[in-house]
């Protein structure tokens, strides 16, 4: 795992849009080799998404050959819903930026088979060859996607009950009447996560912390559903100062001492190779 | 085949405000490019920048007697073809709807002419929508005349029956203005336009009281013509249809509209700025103008009158009596933008309150209330999905830059702005 700890939530959303745009122009997709990304709803990626559009208009980026995969999508919300994700990635993102919407790939809550849904999302993954970065973020209670608490660590896309804390956090968006939010999800799993070739996650703020610290300092538990990203080869987390104050200070001290070098992943080229 | 567009680098007038968005247009109508991106998943075919113009819904004027040249009430000059001719030139001035108006003419005149203003939908070859016409009198206070002939106007002693042997058909007409406190008219006349012939009725040229006025909004009328001018100036014990404004009787849902010519001559900005506070919703701007509206001073026909045009004020040949107005709608929009201003004390928020609520609320005078009088709110004076697309770019001086109608560019002030400069992409 490499820990990348910023100062801030700016400073975190920064970091991850040039580590994206990085990414995907060293990868130089075309038309016959896109670059596939896995893409996280909330309001950590705000953030990264503005910074990833200001890329794009000042020519520095290009989505063109780029295909995303989201992580979920509430059950029985209407795409055009403003509280949708649909809505959401079209309004942070989407409308913004040159992407062809036949790239564009988000699960439907609406569907009439939601299983059939499920099983063709993990198809058209593994039709596209896999994803190449798969970007997320974490719960309060530690879960990636709306994998939450007792969720299979080796689980694939598929129908969730949402957990009350998750239901009583989203009341906000739905006029605070809780019975009007959703109480199902569809989600990519765990597994379906753990298969992309690089993760990267997105930690912003106090009310992450104990989140984080059981992510990285605690063992692989079905409770802390991100802490299975252990186990991934390729494992990047950004977060900011406030989400460390759970962490142990040795670290804390071991990953800042280590910037230097994490720096060096976001430096654009200047010399042509 | 139908052709997606996409008009960026805009500032949009919507959901009263001014918004960083794109304008997006099928078929003469805007369109909501979120639904197109995720179920049709395709993108524009052409793509125009804006530019950073301001795009607001095209004007609507519910009250013009004539413009350049032509006089809506002459019989003479009736025709489909003047009509029309009026509809193109008045895109010069963001005009994408008007009402044209007749003033208190003789029968022979309304049943010659009212059978010819039909109805129209605008486009960018014939101009600007034609929304009904707007009969103002002859059922009027001869007190409160104003320019209207003396020997033209009428009672209605016998209630509908004499505005039907007057008018002959309300098929054309979308707006009436008359007074209230004649007879019959609260009583049996204006719940019989309301109901059976689905007008709107207007109060105006009147000398009713508040409580006539009162009256006749539960009667059904939802407007009054341009306030202040031709009714009972307000008096704080007898407030007369000015204070309908504030009226309590009506229920909380009752909006009463009320016409106002902002043209710096008929209604002081102070008075504006009164109106505009204690009923900012209800405020429309209208021109009410005369066929001189568009050209320079000197001495033209209205009615049966002659008028004398003078820099900013039209009167009655040899007299004082203002006649109507020659400020065009956009004027209009930019003199109430700039009364708004003046009457704003606080220097260090009014550049905020410029941008955030006085440009909204002058557009919205001229775009969205006058909409919402005729119930037509969805399709006209609004940039919402769904709207017919008949829109304006606008500079931050509020000048009108370029007018659309229906998706289509009907006028343009230069070349800078014609359509085919701001290409910037085409898939054809």
């Amino acid at each position: 795992m490499r820990l990348i700890i910023t100062k801030d939530y700016s400073t975190v959303s920064e970091w991850g849009a040039k580590y994206i745009k990085k990414r995907i122009n060293d990868f130089k997709p075309s038309a016959d080799r896109l670059f596939i990304l896995g893409l996280p709803t909330g309001s950590t990626p705000i953030g990264t998404y503005k910074k990833l559009v200001e890329f794009v208009q000042a020519k520095e980026l290009s989505f063109k050959y780029v295909v995303t995969f989201n992580m979920d999508e509430y059950v029985g919300l209407p795409k055009d819903h403003p509280e949708s994700y649909h809505s959401f990635m079209w309004k942070h993102l989407f409308k913004h930026i040159d992407i062809d919407p036949n790239n564009v790939h988000i699960l439907d809550g609406s569907a009439p088979d939601l299983i059939a849904e499920c099983e063709q999302y993990e198809q058209a993954i593994r039709d596209h060859g896999g994803i190449d970065l798969f970007v997320g973020g974490i719960g309060p209670d530690g879960h990636i996607a709306f994998n939450e608490p007792g969720s299979s660590l080796a689980s694939r896309t598929r129908i969730k009950s949402l957990a009350q804390d998750t239901i009583a956090a989203n009341a906000r968006f739905f006029n605070n009447d809780i019975n009007q939010v959703p109480k199902c999800a569809l989600t990519v799993g765990v597994g379906t996560v753990m298969d992309a070739r690089e993760v990267m996650v997105l930690i912003s703020g106090a009310s992450k912390a104990i989140a984080l610290h059981m992510a990285i300092e605690a063992g692989i538990n079905h409770m802390w559903t991100v802490s299975a990203l252990q186990n991934h080869p390729k494992f990047l987390c950004i977060c900011d100062e406030d989400a460390t104050l759970e962490l142990k200070v040795k670290t804390v001290k071991y990953f800042k001492g280590l910037m230097s070098v994490h720096n060096k992943s976001i430096e654009e080229d200047n010399k042509s190779s | 085949m139908t052709l997606l567009y996409r008009f960026y680098n805009c500032t949009l007038v919507r959901d009263h405000a001014l918004i960083q968005d794109d304008l997006w247009i099928r078929n003469g109508k805007i369109i909501n490019p979120e639904k197109i991106f995720f179920s049709e998943k395709t993108r524009a075919d052409i793509e125009y920048d804006c530019q950073g113009a301001l795009i607001a819904p095209g004007y609507i004027d519910l009250q013009i007697n004539g413009a350049f040249g032509h006089d809506f009430s002459s019989a003479d000059e009736a025709s489909e073809e003047m009509l029309i001719k009026v509809a193109k030139l008045l895109t010069s001035h963001g005009v994408t709807a008007f009402v044209p108006t007749i003033v208190s003419s003789l029968p022979e005149t309304y049943q010659e002419v009212l059978p010819i203003y039909k109805r129209r939908a605008g486009s960018a070859k014939d101009g600007a929508t034609i929304l009904g016409i707007h009969i103002e009198g002859p059922f009027i206070a001869e007190n409160k005349r104003g320019a209207h002939r003396t020997d033209f106007l009428r009672k209605s002693e016998c209630g509908i029956e004499d505005l039907k042997t007057c008018y002959g058909s309300f098929e054309n007409v979308s707006i009436i203005t008359l007074a209230p406190e004649l007879p019959n008219m609260v009583e049996n006349v204006i719940p019989e336009l309301v109901a059976r012939h689905d007008l709107v009725v207007s109060l105006g040229h009147s000398t009713a009281t508040l409580d006539c006025g009162e009256r006749a909004i539960l009667a059904g009328a939802r407007f009054i013509t341009h306030l202040f001018n031709a009714m009972l100036p307000f008096h704080h014990r007898d407030p007369g249809l000015v204070g309908l404004l504030t009226t309590h009787p009506l229920p909380a849902t009752t909006i009463v509209y009320y016409g106002l010519i902002v043209d710096t001559v008929h209604t002081h900005s102070a008075a504006v700025r009164l109106a505009h506070r204690v009923h900012p919703h209800g405020l429309v701007l209208v021109t009410d103008a005369v066929p001189a509206l568009g050209f320079p001073d000197g001495t033209y026909h209205m009615g049966a009158h002659e008028i004398v045009v003078n820099g900013k004020r039209a009167t009655i040949a040899g007299t004082e009596t203002l006649c109507g107005s020659i400020a065009s709608l956009a004027e209009c929009v930019q003199y109430m933008r700039q009364a708004l201003l003046d009457g704003e004390t606080n220097k260090e928020i009014i550049n905020e309150k410029d941008s955030t609520q006085f440009v909204v609320e002058s557009i919205e005078a001229a775009t969205l209330h006058p909409a919402q009088v005729l119930h037509i709110e969805n399709q006209k004076g609004t940039l919402s999905f769904g709207a017919d697309a008949d829109f304006i770019f606008l500079d931050k001086s509020l000048n009108i830059l370029s007018t659309f109608i229906a998706g289509e560019q009907a006028w343009t002030v230069t070349d800078q702005w014609s359509i085919d400069n701001l290409q910037t992409k085409s898939s054809q």
